[in-house]
């Protein structure tokens, strides 16, 4: 027996190579550097994106670019003979206006039903609503459009007695069903995300069920609506198919909900088959493609910055 | 003492106002698409056959069937799911199982939302500009298929790191703790828990990629093409621009057909999304921990 056992146990120790570099070792180093690169993917994706489309439309933000004309003109007439202009200030109130009225239609609509289903039912009821909705979100935008152009359009027709069926009333109601389901899923994750201890506090004290909803559940989940709301908004600003079929497709200020209008997004998808690749033509409209995805990525981060927020809390 | 006051039943009326009136909402929500449904299943129901399904377009695309773009849309899945499943999953597994909570990683989810917010027409710009233009593959089903794969990347992302998330800690600490490396623990342990959850947000994937329009109009996907795709570098049509052609730029189509289209198309998308909730819901009730 040695006298002392515990330095015999360090000799031990430090005869034990732990710095086997095996082959296993060289995997899991090969697969963590492989990983790692997908997981920048993402990130080198949306700069290439910003890069790719900016890179496109530089020509004509260097040369025919007028900050005034582009932002405030309400001409947009990039084939014509005299002079080119390059107005997107119908197109903005196009997209705008359709937008608008469809979260006009999308916003009570979805923070009723989120609130229905996280509140109000359980069980197997709320398991066929969530499905329900989840469904409906997953309907192709062109099949949206093809419902405005084909089962709206005469609607619209009949029911108000006006000549075009294709206008901002119909837009905004397509857009509004397609961006009402995305709403209702995230607000009704941001409703459950509300700890139930909340819920039980509030009854502890007396409170009603509505009363727990409107003064304890909706506050707390604030934030979280409020960012569904936005990720709505911008659904409805960046949808291309279903506005380019159910707007009417024609360049105009909007004054009233029965006026045809064309948005943004139409107008690339519409134009940019028929532009010669480096044109001033192809330029602006890869410029309107910056512009719409610098206000989609300012949304993105607002709505993340604010559900963020909540999780901290 | 316990009957009820005249507060306590004004309470009780008021929360019976708003779950009516939330349940209506629901109803006027849910309802008006049941309708639509029905209604595309009723004017494109009788359209659809064998011919319409496995026949050529014929007098201009107004009649025969739907055939090559009922092809390109599974060429244009296919490949699109070769380039984002791997790149998706490898993404998740570095943000479920190696990346800390710092900075780096809220960028990567930020870009991660973006590229899921951005307008589908902004990546057919990008499309455009970088696969058919910068890296010369001229529109083609393989530029189509890359720009459809950036933007649903996400998809995949998001459903495997779920996924992967819900295999508890345990078991990977009990693989480690075996002298397991880290990937021997990913590999063996935590995907094979893990497979049926990545194999919902596939599905998903399919079925958004098969719906989209814009970012594949200017990459690779024709109006009409007199044959069928040889290789990854042709063009083809494609169901989703295929409705839109038939029902906005051909004068003269009979009324039924573009409904018959869009029952195709819907109908594969609902299927698709059906089949990955169901996977879902078996896989949740399956569990064992």
């Amino acid at each position: 027996m040695p006298a002392n056992p515990a330095r015999q146990t360090t000799e031990v120790l430090s005869n034990t190579d732990f710095d086997h570099r095996d082959l296993d070792w060289y995997i899991d180093r090969g697969v963590q550097i492989l990983v790692f690169l997908g997981g920048i993917s993402a990130i080198v994706f949306i700069l290439g994106i910003f890069i790719f489309i900016t890179k496109e439309g530089l020509g004509f933000i260097l040369e025919d670019f007028s900050f005034r004309e582009f932002l405030f003109s309400p001409t947009w007439r990039p084939t014509s003979e005299l002079k080119e202009t390059y107005g997107i200030l119908a197109l903005v109130a196009g997209t705008a206006s359709v937008t608008g009225l469809a979260m006009l239609v999308a916003i009570p609509f979805s923070l009723g039903t989120a609130i229905f289903i996280a509140e109000f039912v359980d069980g197997k009821t709320r398991e066929y609503l969530k499905v329900t909705v989840e469904l409906l979100a997953a309907i192709p935008s062109v099949v949206w459009g093809f419902i405005g152009l084909s089962i709206m359009n005469p609607l619209i027709i009949d029911v108000f007695d006006v000549p075009v069926g294709l206008n901002v009333l119909n837009a905004g109601i397509i857009l509004g069903l397609m961006a009402a389901p995305i709403m209702t899923s995230i607000a009704e994750d941001a409703l459950k995300a509300v700890p139930d201890r909340y819920r039980e506090a509030a009854e502890a004290m007396g409170a009603t069920h509505w009363q727990v909803i409107y003064k304890v559940v909706l506050p707390a989940a604030k934030n979280g609506l409020l960012g569904a709301v936005l990720l709505g908004v911008g659904r409805g600003f960046g949808e291309t198919m279903a506005v380019l079929m159910a707007t009417g497709h024609s360049i105009n200020i909007p004054t009233s909900v029965f006026d045809s209008v064309r948005a943004l997004t139409a107008t690339i998808a519409a134009e940019l088959g028929e532009t010669a690749v480096g044109s001033p033509h192809y330029q602006a409209l890869f410029t309107i493609g910056v512009f719409l995805f610098v206000i989609t990525f300012c949304i993105n981060l607002t709505a993340d910055l604010i559900v963020r927020g909540i999780r901290k809390e | 003492m316990f009957a009820s006051s005249e507060l306590n039943q004004r309470n009780r009326n008021r929360e019976r106002v708003f779950r009516v009136l939330f349940g209506t909402m629901t109803a006027l929500l849910v309802l008006p698409v049941i309708i639509i449904l029905v209604t595309l299943v009723v004017k494109g129901g009788p359209v659809i056959s064998v011919e319409f399904l496995f026949g050529n377009p014929t007098n201009g695309m107004t009649a025969g069937g739907i055939f090559p773009a009922l092809l390109g849309t599974v060429w244009l899945v296919l490949v699109a799911l070769l380039a984002s499943v791997p790149l998706g999953v490898a993404a998740a597994i570095y943000l479920s199982e190696y990346a800390a909570d710092n900075w780096f990683t809220r960028a990567i989810n930020l870009a991660i939302i973006n590229l899921a917010g951005v307008p589908s027409i902004v990546h057919a710009l990008f499309g455009l500009g970088a696969f058919v233009v910068f890296f010369g593959l001229g529109t083609s089903i393989l530029a189509a298929s890359l720009t459809l794969a950036i933007m649903t990347l996400p998809v995949v992302i998001v459903a495997t790191r779920e996924a992967l998330q819900a295999v508890p800690q345990s078991f990977r600490e009990a693989c480690w703790n075996m002298g397991a490396t880290r990937w021997q623990t990913i590999h063996r342990v935590v995907l094979p828990n893990a497979i049926t959850g990545v194999l919902t947000g596939v599905i998903l994937e399919v079925s958004r990629t098969a719906g989209e329009t814009a970012p594949i109009m200017f990459t690779g996907a024709a109006f009409f093409l007199p044959f069928l795709p040889q290789s990854v570098f042709d063009q083809t049509m494609a169901l989703s621009l295929h409705l839109f052609v038939v029902s906005t730029q051909v004068p003269g189509m009979p009324e039924q057909l573009p409904f018959g289209v869009a029952l195709v198309l819907i109908g594969i998308v609902l299927i698709m999304n059906s089949l990955s909730i169901a996977l879902r819901m078996y896989l949740r009730g399956k569990k064992k921990w």
